[in-house]
């Protein structure tokens, strides 16, 4: 066979002029009606999400000029009284969000690589339908279930570990204090419902760990173990982060299961000793609150929830930049 | 010639004997498969753990709670485990065994909560669950009528009212986002697509928030099941919006081009190509979403506050909701009550299953799935 060079064959002559090629179809009125109403229902999300934060600006706006930023530093509520701060539900929040997150990570990590890495294929998918199930249960019953049946069970291991590991200081409760409606109670019972998200990211992102590398581990010599310590671990270190940060975001929206569980208490010092009775959360201050509030109680309780509406963005915001960046930084070729 | 060959077999053995000893020196690393000797050191560190644990609670120190004991003996039967690990084999492939019983044990404790909470559910709420759960209202329930008497048809009514209005309004404009995000695209998609995902995490607390502040500070609506659906729309938008996007990815960008090379307007692809072969999956989103709110209470406390009574008009009065329902009377301090609340508890469990099992398996038929409904219909117009 015969190999021509393209560049000899076209000595000489004049390279033909390409011309772009336009789509022959041209858009018709429907075509244009589909694009600007599609367009508009892109627009009006963005709208929304807008309008949400407005409107709890607004309504807001007169208990929070009232309270300046006194707003952030008093732990009471009674804004009737002149005396409200989101002090004490803000660290409450958060303290329920940690304690969630202190259980539901280890159990997701392991679950999400036990899923990708050690599960046999025909309990795989099973096990990823359960997840998304548990996913889908209602928080109501959650708490239902944490207060009825869990927390009667944890309240002698509160006990324990305050008797036991007294000397560290947060986890000594006073001689007297009970143990039941705690901070610690809710915040296993949020930690269950945020497991299926964390576990559901996380098994994402350790699924696309690069089989060449658990492959040449392997072909080394290395253990499974040594597979999953050395390639996935490290290979999934960033959504990890980012699957614990989408889980605090949902733990601290959380409303309904912490209200059925916590009794609600202002008072700091209470506030951090999880194992005793007494927690609060925003969410919980509005869910009780709301239907006794007056008018300016309400707009108390709007400027809260528009503390927790930016919280949550934020933390989300940057779980789903994590997330993102781990997953197109991370590829490797063999 | 029996004979002959006797020597022969003898030989063949004395080489056999030297081949496994050549391969013994270098061992296989089983990936997958246990060898027996792992299961026996899994099993015996489960009873030898067992023992312990017995040793420690009844002849040592007072008896401990079931918890306890269990983390006790769990501690106990991973030291076991490396211990004989250590002993058989070495101390990489003792770590190896014990991180596969770890990561074996973080899948059984996923699997845990769940049958925990259904077997919980059921086992508290089946005693109340009679037809007239479904058919009668509190109205005429006393604070001492036994719990089989009256049900939560009301509030069973306004939940389907609620949801239903919810899925009229964020159901067709979460599709049309997803296909502005997925076929139509532009500058701004990126930025929806970004603000879809942190919709998708708004507490639904917030969401109530919110439509208290607008539709009734704002506009004068009334507490109503419509402001209770309007709440609920903003929870559902996001999770139909992200999963119709998700299934408008998988239809094969193939079919789209054969539609425009074939002389096709974008409308009429999307029409009559990609939303046909997305059918399933679209269904799919729908339920998906229902399933997200049907069960949200802290919305509904802000925006319907519940009844006792039935009330048919989503647009007018009060409504109950069947969380609001169970979530009122669990607070009560009657024994009867709780009884209902759980009931009430049962009954969303069973509705989340359902909807669940359902849009799994529509939307585990794959894209183009011609039901046997569609393929009669088509026979009929000679299509197919």
């Amino acid at each position: 066979m015969q190999v021509i060079d393209p560049s000899i064959a076209l000595e000489g002559t004049t390279p033909i002029e390409e011309e772009r090629v336009r789509p022959v179809t041209r858009r018709t009125g429907a075509d244009r009606a589909f694009r600007l109403t599609t367009f508009g229902a892109g627009t009006l999300t963005l709208l929304l999400m807008g309008v949400i934060g407005l409107f709890l600006l607004v309504r807001s706006w007169s208990a929070i000029s009232a309270a300046g930023l006194s707003f952030f530093t008093t732990s009471a509520w009674q804004p009737d009284g002149g005396a409200f701060g989101i002090a004490a539900v803000l660290l409450g929040t958060f303290l329920v969000a940690f304690v969630a997150l202190g259980f539901a990570v280890p159990l997701a990590t392991g679950g999400a690589l036990f899923i990708t890495d050690y599960a046999p294929s025909k309990v795989k998918t099973p096990l990823v339908w359960l997840v998304d199930l548990l996913a889908a249960v209602p928080s109501l019953i959650y708490g239902l279930w944490g207060r009825a049946y869990l927390q009667p069970k944890i309240i002698p291991i509160s006990e324990w570990i305050s008797t036991h590991l007294g000397f560290i200081p947060f986890l000594k409760a006073k001689p007297g204090a009970g143990f039941a409606a705690s901070t610690f109670i809710a915040g296993i019972v949020v930690a269950l419902m945020v497991l299926p998200i964390c576990t559901a990211v996380m098994r994402e992102v350790f699924s696309q760990a690069p089989a060449g590398e658990k492959e040449g581990a392997l072909a080394l010599g290395g253990t499974r173990w040594g597979v999953v310590r050395d390639v996935v671990l490290p290979f999934g270190r960033g959504g990890m982060v980012g699957a614990s940060m989408l889980g605090l975001g949902r733990a601290l929206g959380e409303t309904i299961a912490v209200t059925l569980i916590i009794s609600p208490t202002f008072d700091i010092t209470r506030l951090t000793h999880p194992l005793e009775t007494g927690g609060n959360s925003i969410a919980s201050l509005i869910a009780l609150r709301f239907s006794e509030s007056s008018s300016f109680g309400i707009s108390a309780l709007m400027a809260a929830g528009l503390a927790l509406f930016v919280i949550t963005l934020l933390v989300n915001a940057v779980a789903s930049l994590v997330v993102s960046r781990s997953r197109s930084g991370a590829s490797t070729e063999i | 010639m029996t004979d002959l060959s006797t020597p022969d077999i003898a030989t063949t053995n004395i080489e056999m004997k030297v081949v496994p000893d050549l391969i013994e020196t270098e061992q296989r690393i089983g990936l997958r498969s246990i060898d027996s000797t792992a299961v026996f050191a899994v099993v015996g560190a489960a009873f030898g753990a067992m023992a312990f644990v017995w040793l420690l609670f009844t002849q040592f120190t007072a008896a401990g709670t079931n918890i306890g004991m269990f983390i006790v003996w769990y501690l106990v039967f991973i030291s076991m485990i490396w211990v004989i690990g250590r002993e058989q084999y070495d101390p990489v492939r003792a770590r190896d065994l014990v991180a596969r019983v770890v990561f074996w044990s973080a899948g059984l404790i996923i699997v845990v909560p769940m049958i925990a909470i259904a077997t919980y559910t059921i086992a508290k709420g089946v005693t109340a669950l009679t037809p007239n759960f479904f058919f009668q209202d509190q109205s005429r329930v006393g604070p001492l009528s036994p719990a089989r008497v009256g049900g939560a048809s009301q509030a069973i009514v306004g939940t389907l009212e609620q949801v239903a209005i919810a899925a009229i309004i964020s159901v067709p404009l979460g599709i049309l986002v997803a296909i502005y995000l997925n076929e139509v695209g532009g500058r701004l998609a990126r930025v929806v697509r970004t603000i879809v995902d942190a919709m998708s995490a708004i507490p639904s607390i917030v969401a109530g928030l919110f439509i208290f502040a607008s539709f009734i500070l704002a506009f004068g609506g009334q507490l109503s099941g419509l402001a209770a659906g309007l709440a609920l729309a903003v929870l559902m938008l996001p999770t139909v919006t992200r999963t119709t996007e998700v299934v408008l990815r998988l239809v094969p960008g193939g079919l789209r081009e054969a539609g425009l090379a074939l002389g096709a307007t974008e409308w009429s692809t999307t029409r009559h190509v990609v939303l046909p072969t997305a059918r399933s999956g679209i269904v799919t989103a729908v339920i998906l979403g229902v399933a997200r709110v049907i069960g949200e209470t802290a919305p509904l406390l802000l925006t319907t506050l519940g009844a006792v009574s039935m009330n048919w008009s989503p647009f007018e009065g009060k409504q109950s909701a069947l969380p609001l329902y169970v979530y009122r009377l669990f607070q009560l301090p009657q024994e009867v009550a709780i009884q209902r609340a759980w009931t009430g508890a049962l009954v969303l469990l069973i509705l989340v299953f359902v909807l669940f099992v359902t849009a799994r398996i529509i939307g585990g038929r794959g894209p183009g799935h011609i039901s046997r409904f569609r393929r009669a219909r088509l026979a009929r117009e000679g299509l197919a």
